[in-house]
């Protein structure tokens, strides 16, 4: 891996719980500044798959390499070059978002003038002095974004960031992962449910089922599948029968 | 950028001193509640020096035509009297001041308040001298009636008599509180470490917090470390508060080392810490972390010694339960409060005791469950 064109390598990983098979086999490349995004129903395997690429939870087959490193022997460079954001995370309720934002800060040896610049980043500089319990819900999810920020990553794993935003914060948002592309070519893993979501902000959508990739490409590229299709239902139910949402 | 407040460490006892003492229900159970129960329990359990004697006076006619009977010259002489009543304090230094409380009644009326346990010797009162009845088996009973008697017959000078062939022995440490506040101590280690810590590891787990911060370059083994720590600063305030109070209130002292005290204080947190992170070191349901908590503490509670002593079990249980952490702490705690302990008679327990935490600690850790 001499001059890596990927930042992101997943080689044909396979995850089961019990007998759950959660990812069955699944490849993908992700290049530096690039912005994708995971699409598919409830239980299609997205959140395994990127807490996979996290480091959070171990394939049981198959090989994920992040800048050319895996992260069995590279812990702590990883930890330095990954941001990310959980699907469901609820920070210590009695701590304002200021000492929450202290605290992930001290994890990267930053200091408060970082945690400064990610709250106006964030949008959330009226808030610092607020207790996370008293933060509403899409305050809360700025602030995940913002402790995924902290370390200035060159990867961004977020799994469902905007799920449950107006419309205008999840504008907001977008344009800040727009900016961070612009300024520092970060790249982008993002899962989610909105297709105008992935449209807007990513290069590449992937779309997964039951553990498996079934189609990936830009929207034109994807929609052209098969003859062509008006949408994405129209094209998951091409492919499996079923709505892609009910 | 390498300031001490910018050091994860200290982020995370920081942030964890503020869930502390934000949650008010802390500051009641863990500084009010002790305070009240050393309180309660000391009261009621600690006997007053002094004695009071309640009689009941039943005047038989023969005093009643008008002639004073000697008790009633001396009840004059020496009482205070209120409504049908007469106050007698006998003095004496040594001894501590007695009080004879006389009541003058009917003699059906007496029988009653007899029973009630208002009174506990009751006089019948004549002219050829006084008729006492009471329950021989009271001890209360016969010390009031020898006080009375005498009272009767010699006036309040003989009590105050005594005093010379007297040499008092005040044995400090021997009361109920001295030996009730030292287990107090050592259960409140126990109980803020196993539920505080477990409780936080639990609900940050079960918050998915937990993997969220292991998701960083943060330490795994700084983020327990902090909750000790915290937890260790949070104990020793409340125990610091508990013994201002039980020096203040009921003159409980430290008769031993004080830095010997220390020790085992910071041994007995290692102990119980170490315990903590082992019973949550892989559940994400507060309801099976609460059955082991429960399980580990409360017999602790019931057989280690903190309210009574341990030594009324038989003997076979005696030797196991001398070695449970609670009992050596608060064993080794009332060696030091009572005995003029010093490192010399604890230094085994501290020993003893920061082992379990390390190793416990270090059994936890390797079983841990981070996601
Ligand atoms: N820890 C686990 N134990 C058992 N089964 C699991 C576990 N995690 C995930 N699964 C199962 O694996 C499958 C994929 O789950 P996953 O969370 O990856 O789906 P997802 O695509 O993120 O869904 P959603 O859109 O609802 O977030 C589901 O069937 C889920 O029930
Ligand atoms: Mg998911």
């Amino acid at each position: 891996m001499i001059d890596a064109p990927f930042i992101v390598e997943v080689r044909n990983v396979k995850k089961s719980f019990k007998d759950v098979h959660a990812v069955k086999g699944v490849s993908l490349s992700i290049k530096p500044g690039e912005f994708v995004a995971l699409l598919g129903p409830n239980g299609a395997g997205k959140t395994t798959l990127v807490e996979m690429v996290e480091g959070i939870q171990n394939p049981d087959e198959g090989e994920i390499f992040i800048s050319g490193l895996q992260w069995k022997n590279n812990q702590h460079e990883l930890h330095q070059l990954i941001g990310l954001s959980l699907q469901e995370t609820r920070f210590m309720d009695k701590l304002t978002a200021y000492e929450t934002m202290r605290l992930f800060a001290s994890f990267y040896k930053l200091d408060a003038h970082r945690v400064d610049e990610v709250f106006a980043l964030i949008g959330l500089e009226d808030k610092k002095k607020a207790f996370v319990d008293n933060l509403s819900g899409g305050q809360r999810q700025r602030l995940a974004l913002g402790v995924a920020l902290l370390n200035k990553p060159q990867i961004l794993l977020l799994d469902e960031p905007t799920t449950g935003l107006d419309p205008n914060a999840r504008r907001e948002i977008w344009n800040i992962l727009l900016g961070l592309k612009k300024s520092q070519n970060t790249s982008l893993i993002l899962t989610s449910h909105y297709m105008e979501e992935a449209e807007y902000l990513c290069d590449r959508i992937i779309i997964m089922d039951q553990g498996t990739i079934l189609a990936q490409g830009t929207l034109a590229e994807i929609l052209a599948l098969g003859g062509g299709h008006r949408s994405l239902d129209e094209l998951f139910i091409s492919l499996t029968g079923r709505h892609l949402y009910e | 950028m390498n300031k001490i407040t910018n050091h994860q460490l200290y982020r995370l006892v920081v942030a964890h001193f503020a869930e502390i003492i934000r949650e008010p229900a802390v500051i009641f159970w863990g500084v009010i509640f002790p305070i009240l129960m050393a309180w309660g329990l000391g009261i009621a359990f600690t006997q007053k020096t002094g004695v009071h004697a309640k009689i009941a006076i039943v005047r038989t006619e023969q005093t009643i035509d008008g002639r004073k009977s000697k008790l009633f010259a001396g009840l004059t002489e020496n009482g205070i009297k209120k409504d049908s009543s007469y106050l007698v304090t006998l003095k004496n230094e040594k001894l501590g001041d007695a009080q004879l409380n006389y009541f003058e009644t009917s003699s059906s009326n007496a029988y009653r308040l007899l029973k009630k346990g208002k009174v506990s010797v009751i006089i019948e009162d004549s002219n050829r001298g006084s008729k006492y009845s009471f329950d021989p088996s009271s001890q209360d009973a016969k010390a009031a009636y020898q006080l009375a008697a005498d009272f009767e017959q010699n006036g309040t000078k003989s009590y105050a008599k005594m005093q010379e062939s007297i040499v008092p022995l005040t044995l400090k440490g021997s009361r109920y509180v001295d030996f009730l506040i030292p287990g107090l101590l050592g259960m409140g280690i126990m109980m803020a470490c196993c539920w505080g810590i477990s409780y936080t590891i639990i609900d940050r787990r079960s918050k998915k917090l937990l993997r969220r911060m292991v998701a960083t370059p943060m330490r795994k083994t700084n983020l327990l470390i902090a909750l000790i720590t915290a937890r260790f600063f949070m104990n020793l305030a409340e125990a610091i508060l508990l013994f201002i109070f039980a020096w203040i209130y009921f003159d409980v002292t430290i008769q031993g080392s004080v830095s010997a005290l220390i020790l085992l204080f910071m041994a007995g947190n290692i102990a119980f810490s170490g315990i903590a992170i082992l019973i949550s070191s892989r559940t994400a349901s507060s309801e099976v972390g609460n059955g082991m908590i429960n399980a580990i503490v409360t017999p602790m509670m019931v057989v280690s010694g903190v309210f009574f002593s341990y030594h009324n079990f038989p003997d076979w249980a005696v030797s196991v339960i001398q070695y449970l952490p609670l009992s050596m702490i608060a064993d080794g705690f009332r060696t030091i409060f009572n005995e003029g302990g010093t490192f010399v008679d604890v230094w085994r327990e501290a020993v003893i005791l920061a082992s379990v935490g390390v190793s416990t600690f270090v059994i936890g850790i390797k079983t841990f469950k981070w996601y």
